[in-house]
């Protein structure tokens, strides 16, 4: 889980209609973030789609995306390795925390149980594994979210604004706990956003899409 | 991949045996069933069609009672959409209304006839001290020859469905918007409705009352129930040909129908007219700009029309209740002088048998078209692609007259040497189930958030544990939702039943319906009430089954 991954977005353009939409060259290394800033409708959401392997048919892309030197941009979304953070915790209703928990972790995963317990006591939750997802509270939720995104040992990860909908004093806790695990686990982050505060607390690098 | 299949395979399934069936009705009206012998095309069997007396009344009956019903419950539906301003009184209208949509049309309309008849509880309630009568007085309500008893029967039962359709189309219009627009111009909320909402959502339910002018104008059961007689709709005039035990009326009988081929689709053409006029009056309305005129007459008769039809739909099941346990009765008595149980003990040891076959018929071609249905669904969504076009021939078994094509597939199946077993008409019914069953699915499928798939697919689950473990048991309500409504379509089939099992498989619909000739009404009331309370079952099942398993998930309770 903490092997260094390197995500690299070679010559990436979405269009639609035959009109460039998105344009984009990056490189991210293992522990860093990179921030891509805009208006809404200079096709933020439309870039993750696309790197997270959901691109609507109407939209034409080319480029390469290359995970660690492996070109992913022709893979289904399940077999990519990258992982997603909504702005909504969307934790699966029917789901008890643990299950949550489990859902994203590869198959061959050795004591499951013993690793959601060790999740749960990171994130400040023992004793929540058999919870209802609904009875906890917002930040609750969040971190549920993030630890359900490791636990699934992603090798790269896309934050779409994943902190505009919580609350002022919240937001900051959140998004020091995001970035500085994601660091830990050395995964090259890309963070989708319009709130310049996130790409301070991010540190690394900011691109503005204008459009 | 047999995913790919499915919506290939339901197109198969829903068209071909349709046009087959007109096929192998077409051929014999013009003489030619070379089985029965006749070998060579003739206009014989229309000669022998014209000259059926009464016929021409028939057709007119069937035409007008179709064009009625519809536009008299897709006005009341509307009216009350326009009127209902989220009180106590409407959500309380909506809820009596929307089990009345499981409830079999046979039985809605055994309710009717038992409160209207001449000796039924509305004439027992209101004699002798209004009408003077201490007998039931001799006036032929039910089975009327102007088929009024058996309009009023069609939209107690369409009302429920019309409903439900806009209901469904609703939200997309944003209708609280639309008219808090309008009223900040000074228009009254009803008034609002009408002009700023109804003429965006007809749009939407416009296949849904095809589909209505369709049924109403070619059912079977209830007009054998409250049709008139003499002469019948045309619908129950070409089911007695075709069960003449003189096998050359068949020809007679497929003559009949295409002709009600051709007068469903007159219908629709007028209704097409209508709708044109409509609309041109509509514009002149709209571009008046009255702004209060009328609010008070349109918000009545909103709650009014519905209420009416809504309790008259329920008092009739309670008729049918009270007729089922009633011992002696004498006539003006409101009430039964005793009750007994000696109805149901005599019904009950011929019960189990129809039961069981309609439960069988019911939960196949039910969980065959549900299965169909999710393969088709689950194929779009993992291929990314969205068949609206497709969507009209889903409509096609219910806006094609039932026994213009049905009868012609017997014949198919006759020829094919395909005896009248279960699973033939299993498959007769998953003609009529699939539409429901899809439609409904759909919907909840339309309706789920693509991001939670997104999410699993990026926990990296494979396509078939996203849908086993995530989208099914989340759209577990909706789905069995589904699946009541596919129950309630198959319960509630007569003639499926009738022809394409020749008589021999009996269910309780069939049962129900046979016995509206006799007239003893403390056994159809049992008859009647076990129908009724069949579909029931599947929905109570459907209701409570995902409170039960989701009891510990609150973020399921509120859902779908």
């Amino acid at each position: 889980m903490n092997a260094p991954h390197h995500l690299e977005l070679r010559d990436i353009c979405i269009r639609l209609d035959d009109q460039p939409l998105v344009e984009l060259e990056a490189e991210i290394g293992p522990g860093e973030v990179l921030t891509v800033m805009g208006p809404s409708g200079s096709g933020k959401s439309t870039l993750l789609a696309y790197l997270a392997g959901f691109l609507a048919p109407e939209f034409r892309a080319s480029g390469q995306v290359l995970l660690d030197g492996r070109d992913i941009s022709a893979l289904p979304a399940e077999r990519r390795g990258v992982g997603l953070l909504f702005q909504d915790p969307l934790l699966f209703p029917h789901l008890s925390v643990a299950g949550n928990l489990r859902f994203g972790m590869p198959r061959a995963t050795a004591d499951k149980g013993a690793r959601v317990e060790q999740a749960l006591a990171n994130i400040g939750l023992v004793g929540f594994g058999n919870r209802d997802p609904a009875t906890l509270s917002g930040g609750q939720k969040a971190r549920v979210a993030l630890m359900r995104l490791l636990l699934s040992a992603p090798c790269a990860v896309l934050l779409d604004e994943p902190f505009s909908k919580l609350d002022t004093h919240l937001r900051h806790e959140m998004r020091r706990l995001v970035f500085d695990r994601l660091h830990e686990a050395g995964l090259p982050s890309l963070l989708v956003t319009h709130d310049r505060e996130d790409a301070e607390d991010a540190g690394g690098r900011v691109i503005e899409l204008s459009h | 991949m047999m995913l790919r299949l499915a919506p290939v395979l339901i197109v198969i399934l829903l068209v071909a045996p349709i046009l087959a069936g007109l096929a192998m009705a077409l051929l014999p009206a013009f003489g030619y069933l070379p089985a029965l012998g006749g070998e060579r095309l003739s206009l014989d069997p229309w000669r022998a069609l014209f000259a059926e007396p009464g016929l021409w009344r028939s057709a007119a009956i069937s035409l007008t009672s179709g064009l009625l019903a519809t536009a008299i419950s897709l006005a009341v539906v509307l009216l009350y959409l326009a009127a209902t301003t989220g009180s106590r009184l409407d959500r309380w209208i909506r809820r009596l209304v929307s089990p009345l949509l499981s409830i079999p049309h046979a039985a809605a309309a055994f309710g009717l006839a038992f409160l209207i008849a001449p000796s039924g509880l509305v004439a027992r309630l209101a004699s002798p001290g209004l009408t003077g009568w201490e007998r039931p007085p001799d006036l032929l309500i039910v089975q009327d020859p102007w088929g009024l008893s058996l309009i009023a029967g069609l939209v107690i039962k369409e009302i429920p469905f019309l409903l439900l359709m806009s209901l469904a189309a609703l939200p997309q219009l944003d209708p609280e918007r639309r008219v808090a627009m309008a009223r900040s111009l000074g228009y009254r909320p009803t008034l609002a409705w009408w002009k700023v909402v109804a003429p965006s959502l007809y749009p939407l339910i416009r296949l849904p009352v095809f589909a209505v002018i369709a049924y109403a104008s070619s059912v079977v059961d209830v007009a054998m129930i409250l049709g008139p007689t003499l002469p019948p709709t045309l619908a129950v005039s070409i089911l007695t040909w075709f069960s003449d035990p003189d096998l050359d009326k068949r020809f007679l009988a497929s003559a009949g129908a295409i002709l009600q081929f051709g007068v469903t689709a007159t219908a629709l053409a007028i209704w097409w007219g209508l709708e044109r006029l409509a609309g041109r009056l509509m514009g002149i309305w709209v571009a008046r700009g009255g702004r209060r005129l009328g609010e008070t007459s349109l918000h009545l008769a909103g709650k009014l029309w519905i209420l009416l039809a809504t309790v008259t739909a329920f008092v009739g099941i309670a008729g049918l209740a009270i007729h089922s346990v009633a011992g002696f009765w004498r006539f003006p008595d409101a009430l039964p002088g005793s009750f007994t149980a000696a109805n149901w003990a005599r019904v009950l040891p011929s019960l189990a048998g129809p039961v069981a076959s309609t439960a069988l018929i019911a939960l196949a071609s039910t969980l065959l078209a549900a299965g169909l249905a999710l393969a088709a669904l689950e194929n779009e969504q993992r291929s990314g692609r969205h068949p609206s076009r497709a969507l009209w021939l889903l409509y096609l078994p219910l806006i094609v007259p039932q026994i213009a094509f049905l009868f012609g597939l017997v014949v198919v199946m006759e020829q094919l040497g395909t005896p009248p077993t279960h699973a033939l008409i299993t498959f007769g019914h998953l003609l009529f189930v699939l539409p429901y069953v899809f439609l409904s699915l759909s919907e909840a499928y339309r309706r789920f958030d693509p991001r939670w798939s997104q999410l699993a697919l990026t926990l990296g689950a494979s396509r078939n544990t996203l849908f086993w473990r995530i989208r099914l048991p989340m759209l577990l309500a909706p789905v069995l939702t589904a699946l009541a409504v596919g129950l309630a379509v198959s319960i509630g089939q007569y003639l499926p039943t009738q022809l394409l099992g020749a008589g021999r498989v009996t269910t309780v619909t069939t049962e129900a319906v046979s016995l509206a000739a006799g007239g003893n009404r403390r056994v159809i009331g049992v008859w009647a009430l076990v129908q009724a309370g069949l579909p029931l079952v599947g929905f109570i099942i459907a209701i409570g089954l995902p409170k039960l398993l989701w009891s510990n998930r609150r973020g399921l309770q509120g859902a779908p």
